[in-house]
């Protein structure tokens, strides 16, 4: 899959579901995207480098989300 | 005078054991003083907001701090945790209060000067608190402000020769023993292959894609003094399949009183004279040990490498020279149905640089296995005993082994797989209806 075509995807598949939740698994975007883990962690990883989304964690878990969604960014002022 | 009240946490300072609290109450101290003239970068009071707010959640039965956090240094998706007050009114100082994790050096080797610097970064850029280490190894820098991350992690890149460690769902720091550094007992280069492995899979360390928690452990024997057969997804234990290697003089000699037994290290009080009968011979858990014309003789295919003889009698016993690896995999801490023990899975394998079999026919598959089939927070040992240790043999391309089998099998039935059985599921049915009416 194309970066720009993947970039597209995850954007949309993101918003549409940010009512209801503003992180996301790695498998969630894996899923989105329809590739292999490999695959995807490559795209993913290039989408966090350019900001397009950003990584979160519990300390034991990871998560992926959009920049500044979420209660958690602004109530830290990490926005 | 304290800025907070803790009587609570004052009264842990009354018990017979050191107190984490004296050492937060002497690093507020010394924060409050500054002798060292430091420019503190984040708040001098730090330490003394922490423990104010260690003494409300006391007070109140539950925790002040949040869950998680955004933050990191650019580009890694492990190594820093957000830590974040939700009482940041009142206890300013840890408002902020984050974590990073500090890729600790192979078997914990480090210089005093090495210690020195780092406590030098952290004393200027975080709190001055430190855990030396964490469960996984590390070492762990508790409590400093966002804008201090990325400062603490150029120091440490640029200046240190320093990474961060693991975190979230990454591949944790690799941990390992002293190994062939400073120990006889260990069969392969511990150090080497942590350090091998810790470089290899940098991606995996600092961009989180697996499923949850990844840990590799190194033992350069079965002693196993980092436990990773109880701690790691992926145990690495030293192990040797020939003999055990005797010097009969040797034997001699602990039989004479002449060598202390266990290297001395009991010999705090008079347990009289060492009876190789009681103390050895008889604790062998597989009985494949006696005493023949005077001569120690060890049945060597029965060992189970318990190491108990070669630990009582380190001079006399020494481990085999064909030595490798036994790789078992799946242990884990019990957050979902309960602590679980390494599984074999590999009885013996070289590992010798560049380890490549390892990482191609072990490593590799496991995890491309366990990315794709694990569920959200599914550690590899919970997904082991979800799909069975079968689907795992055949992930790797395995032939099972008698010792892979811990227990008689709980399951009366086999499932046959059509290409397990001769001639497959197939048949001739006009063949079959000459014996068997309709």
């Amino acid at each position: 899959m194309e970066y720009e075509e993947a970039k597209k995807k995850i954007t949309e598949a993101l918003q549409k579901k940010l009512k209801t939740k503003s992180k996301f698994y790695f498998s969630d975007l894996a899923k989105i995207l329809g590739e292999k883990p490999r695959v995807a962690k490559k795209l993913i990883n290039q989408m966090v480098q350019e900001g397009v989304l950003e990584y979160w964690s519990s300390g034991s878990t990871s998560m992926y989300g959009m920049p500044g969604t979420g209660k958690q960014a602004h109530a830290e002022h990490e926005d | 005078m304290a800025k907070h009240e803790t009587p609570m946490l004052d009264q842990l300072e009354s018990g017979p054991w050191p107190s984490f609290v004296s050492d937060l109450k002497q690093q507020a101290e010394v924060r409050a003083k500054n002798e060292a003239n430091i420019e503190f970068q984040i708040p001098r009071d730090v330490v003394e907001d922490l423990l104010g707010v260690l003494e409300l959640s006391y007070d109140h039965g539950r925790t002040h701090w949040k869950h998680g956090g955004i933050v990191g240094v650019f580009g890694y998706g492990g190594g820093v945790i957000g830590r974040y007050c939700d009482q940041p009114e009142q206890f300013p100082g840890v408002a902020h209060f984050h974590t990073m994790r500090v890729n600790q050096p192979g078997g914990k080797f480090y210089k005093a000067e090495y210690l020195k610097q780092l406590c030098d970064l952290w004393d200027f850029r975080g709190s001055g608190i430190t855990n030396m280490h964490g469960s996984t190894g590390d070492i762990i820098f508790l409590g400093t402000t966002t804008p201090q991350l990325e400062e603490i992690f150029y120091e440490m890149t640029h200046k240190l020769n320093q990474d961060l460690g693991g975190s979230g769902s990454n591949l944790r720091t690799p941990a390992d023993c002293v190994g062939q550094a400073r120990c006889e007992f260990a069969c392969y280069d511990t150090q080497d292959l942590c350090y091998d492995l810790t470089m290899e899979y940098q991606d995996e360390l600092h961009r989180p894609a697996f499923p949850y928690k990844f840990k590799f452990k190194f033992d350069g024997c079965p002693n196993c003094c980092v436990a990773s057969i109880a701690r790691s997804d992926l145990s690495f234990i030293g192990t040797w399949r020939d003999d055990i290697k005797i010097d009969q003089e040797a034997v001699a000699a602990y039989i004479g009183g002449e060598i202390p037994p266990n290297a001395g290290a009991h010999s705090g009080r008079d347990w009289g004279p060492f009876d190789i009968q009681k103390e050895v011979i008889d604790n062998c858990p597989t009985e494949c040990m006696w005493m023949e014309d005077g001569k120690l003789k060890i049945d060597n295919k029965e060992c189970n490498r318990c190491m108990h003889c070669i630990n009582v009698m380190p001079r006399a016993l020494h481990i085999g020279d064909d030595r490798g690896v036994t790789i078992l995999a799946g242990a884990k801490a019990p957050i979902l149905d309960g602590a679980q023990m390494g599984s074999l899975i590999v009885p013996f394998m070289k590992a010798e640089p560049p380890y490549t079999e390892i990482k191609e026919k072990v490593i590799e598959p496991i995890w491309d296995w366990w990315m794709e089939e694990g569920k959200n927070r599914e550690r590899l040992g919970e997904l082991m005993k979800r799909q069975g240790l079968q689907k795992m043999l055949d992930v790797l391309g395995f032939e099972a082994d008698p010792r892979m089998v811990q227990e008689p099998r709980h399951n009366p039935y086999i499932f046959w797989k059509e290409e397990e059985v001769p001639g497959g599921f197939k048949r001739d049915i006009n063949e079959f209806r000459k014996y068997h009416q309709r």
